[in-house]
């Protein structure tokens, strides 16, 4: 599915079978059941290729994805990809994986990156194979999905 | 506010599923140890599936791998009609082999482009390259996405299917929606003869080395699903043998099983398996092709996977466009099933190899077990057994040059990281 330019559309990522990794998904699911005006919701494994694709052509795009970064479980990011650069390096560690954070460095590469994209998460803790999230990722899935909204806000009445 | 952007690792975003790290250590020069730790193996998804409706196997799998859903998928349904004992009619197979095709596609592009040809091109990562070579990386993209299309045509989603089910699928697409993909098919059958001649230009290391290859094997087609399991030291047997003659081994190092022939010990799976095994069923395009890359009917060296990676794109689009210039729709998407106990087995032809399944089934079509193998866990012992033999031959090479050539030599194999592992760091001690 492309996104609107009209719209912003909104990609959850992440895999409801693995723990914390479900985040995206289940953020994505609760932001779809509130009908918020102007907002496309779209749900994906990561896999980069198909998210460029997924936002070839939007203007603003929200991405929320399960984060594994270091730092304590429950802390939220908030990363605006279309001004931020993303260290490389994880590639030449990866022996299959092409995700998020390669997408949106391919795709400013290929000069295909939407004008407007936010990259959101929660630090994850458990990322095994297992349904349910952490308490830490729980707590803060309200304060996250605040942030969109007000992101959303701005984004709309800008 | 809890927000913090200021720490930013590349690999936060990334799905993080299970880490796995390939340990060489090396003593006198000579190599002492090799040890790939793979985490996560499917365990958690057949015990997920006990107690459920057989009618979940396809979508719950499915999940198992973001990047061959289709292969999970129809390993499932075709044990669960192997247990119900339900054969579905040919254009019912056949749409599952246009599916199947697309997942190649999809998979085999993206290994070929984004994570196989940097190492060859001396490129530390894709983004390296599309840097330099923007227009081949586009390229790559617009091949993968063909497939991809045809994934969410014939399967309702590009990523997780929902359309396919025991005995079928719910609904079968109209001849109007697969014909658009006749044009582009072609366009991408010529990319994948162009990759193919341009992956056999690359420089290979001189290694090579005598496999137990196992793949499946059909009476007329190129193997994508079905058929009998054969191995290169003769062994034909049916699917539902496999458990007698291969087993899984806990190994102290790893979490995940190893795969072992009994009798045999380690054993390859995957496109050289599928290739040496079934060279005389590819399409005659697709053998002339190899001719003119200079590679088979025998491919032993793994460096060489990425060629045979691209004969298989080849034979992927071929077949797409045969399969959709036949294509009738089905009288009925899919078959009433008939709800009996008994054991299944399926197997089909992921894009990195041979997976098997295995459900018990009770009378109220219950899953009672199930067993599902994946391809990565059948590789492991290979894996490394071809990094032992390597790091033996390369031995004088640049600690850096030799770490980066064992990262290829695992990537060879195009590990999965949902099925079996994530990362692979490498040290060399």
């Amino acid at each position: 599915m492309n996104g609107t330019a009209a719209h912003t559309l909104l990609v959850g990522v992440g895999n409801e079978f693995r723990n914390d990794d479900a985040l995206g998904i289940l953020v994505a699911r609760e932001i779809r059941r509130r009908s918020l005006p102007g907002i496309t919701v779209v749900e994906r494994s990561g896999e980069g290729t198909a998210l460029m694709d997924t936002w070839a052509g939007a203007e603003l795009v929200i991405v929320v994805d399960a984060i594994f970064s270091g730092k304590a479980p429950g802390v939220i990011h908030r990363l605006d990809a279309a001004h931020d650069e993303i260290p490389r390096g994880f590639f030449h560690y990866s022996s299959h994986a092409f995700g998020v954070a390669e997408a949106v460095a391919m795709a400013r590469e290929l000069k295909i990156l939407p004008p407007r994209i936010i990259l959101y998460g929660i630090e994850g803790k458990e990322f095994g194979e297992g349904v349910g999230l952490s308490d830490q990722v729980v707590k803060n899935i309200p304060h996250l999905i605040a942030m969109i909204e007000e992101d959303l806000h701005a984004l709309h009445t800008a | 506010m809890l927000m913090n952007n200021r720490v930013i690792r590349v690999d936060q975003l990334a799905r993080v599923e299970g880490e796995g790290s390939l340990i060489v250590k090396m003593s006198d020069g000579k190599v002492a140890d090799v040890k790939l730790k793979i985490f996560e193996p499917p365990r958690f998804f057949e015990a997920f599936l006990r107690g459920r409706k057989f009618t979940e196997a396809p979508d719950i799998t499915a999940r198992i791998c973001g990047i061959c859903p289709v292969a999970y998928q129809t390993s499932s349904v075709l044990a669960m009609e192997d247990a119900m004992g339900l054969t579905v009619d040919d254009q019912i197979r056949q749409l599952r082999r246009l599916l199947y095709c697309g997942e190649w596609i999809e998979s085999h592009v993206l290994h070929i482009y984004l994570l196989h040809a940097p190492d060859f091109l001396g490129y530390e990562d894709a983004l390296l390259l599309a840097k330099d070579k923007p227009d081949l990386v586009a390229r790559a993209l617009k091949m993968k996405k063909i497939g991809n299309d045809l994934m969410t045509a014939i399967g309702g989603r590009e990523i997780h299917p929902v359309n396919v089910r025991v005995g079928g699928f719910y609904r079968s697409p109209r001849k109007d929606e697969l014909e658009p993909f006749i044009d582009r098919l072609q366009w991408g059958l010529d990319q994948a003869i162009d990759t193919a001649k341009l992956v056999s230009t690359f420089e290979f290391p001189d290694f090579e080395t005598e496999y137990e290859f196992v793949s499946l094997r059909h009476p007329e087609e190129y193997p994508l699903m079905g058929g009998r399991i054969v191995t290169s030291s003769g062994l034909d047997i049916s699917i539902r043998e496999y458990e007698f003659h291969f087993e899984e081994r806990h190994v102290p190092h790893s979490n995940a099983l190893h795969g072992l022939e009994r009798g045999h010990g380690r054993y390859a799976v995957g496109p050289l398996a599928r290739f040496n095994l079934n060279f005389d069923r590819l399409s005659p395009l697709a053998r002339q092709v190899a001719a003119d890359v200079h590679i088979g009917p025998v491919v032993k060296n793994p460096f060489k996977s990425i060629i045979v990676r691209a004969i298989e794109t080849v034979y992927a689009y071929e077949e797409a466009l045969r399969i959709i210039r036949a294509y009738e729709p089905p009288a009925s998407p899919s078959h009433a099933v008939p709800v009996t106990a008994g054991i299944g087995c399926g197997a089909s032809e992921a894009p990195r190899g041979m997976l098997y399944h295995r459900y018990r089934v009770t009378d109220d079509g219950l899953i009672r077990d199930a067993k599902i193998v994946p391809p990565t866990a059948q590789n492991q012992p290979t894996i490394e057994e071809d990094v032992r033999l390597f790091v033996t031959k390369f031995a004088g090479l640049p600690r850096e040059e030799l770490t980066w050539k064992c990262e290829q030599a695992v990537r060879n194999y195009d590990p999965c990281i949902s099925c079996a592992t994530h990362f692979v760091r490498l040290e060399i001690q």
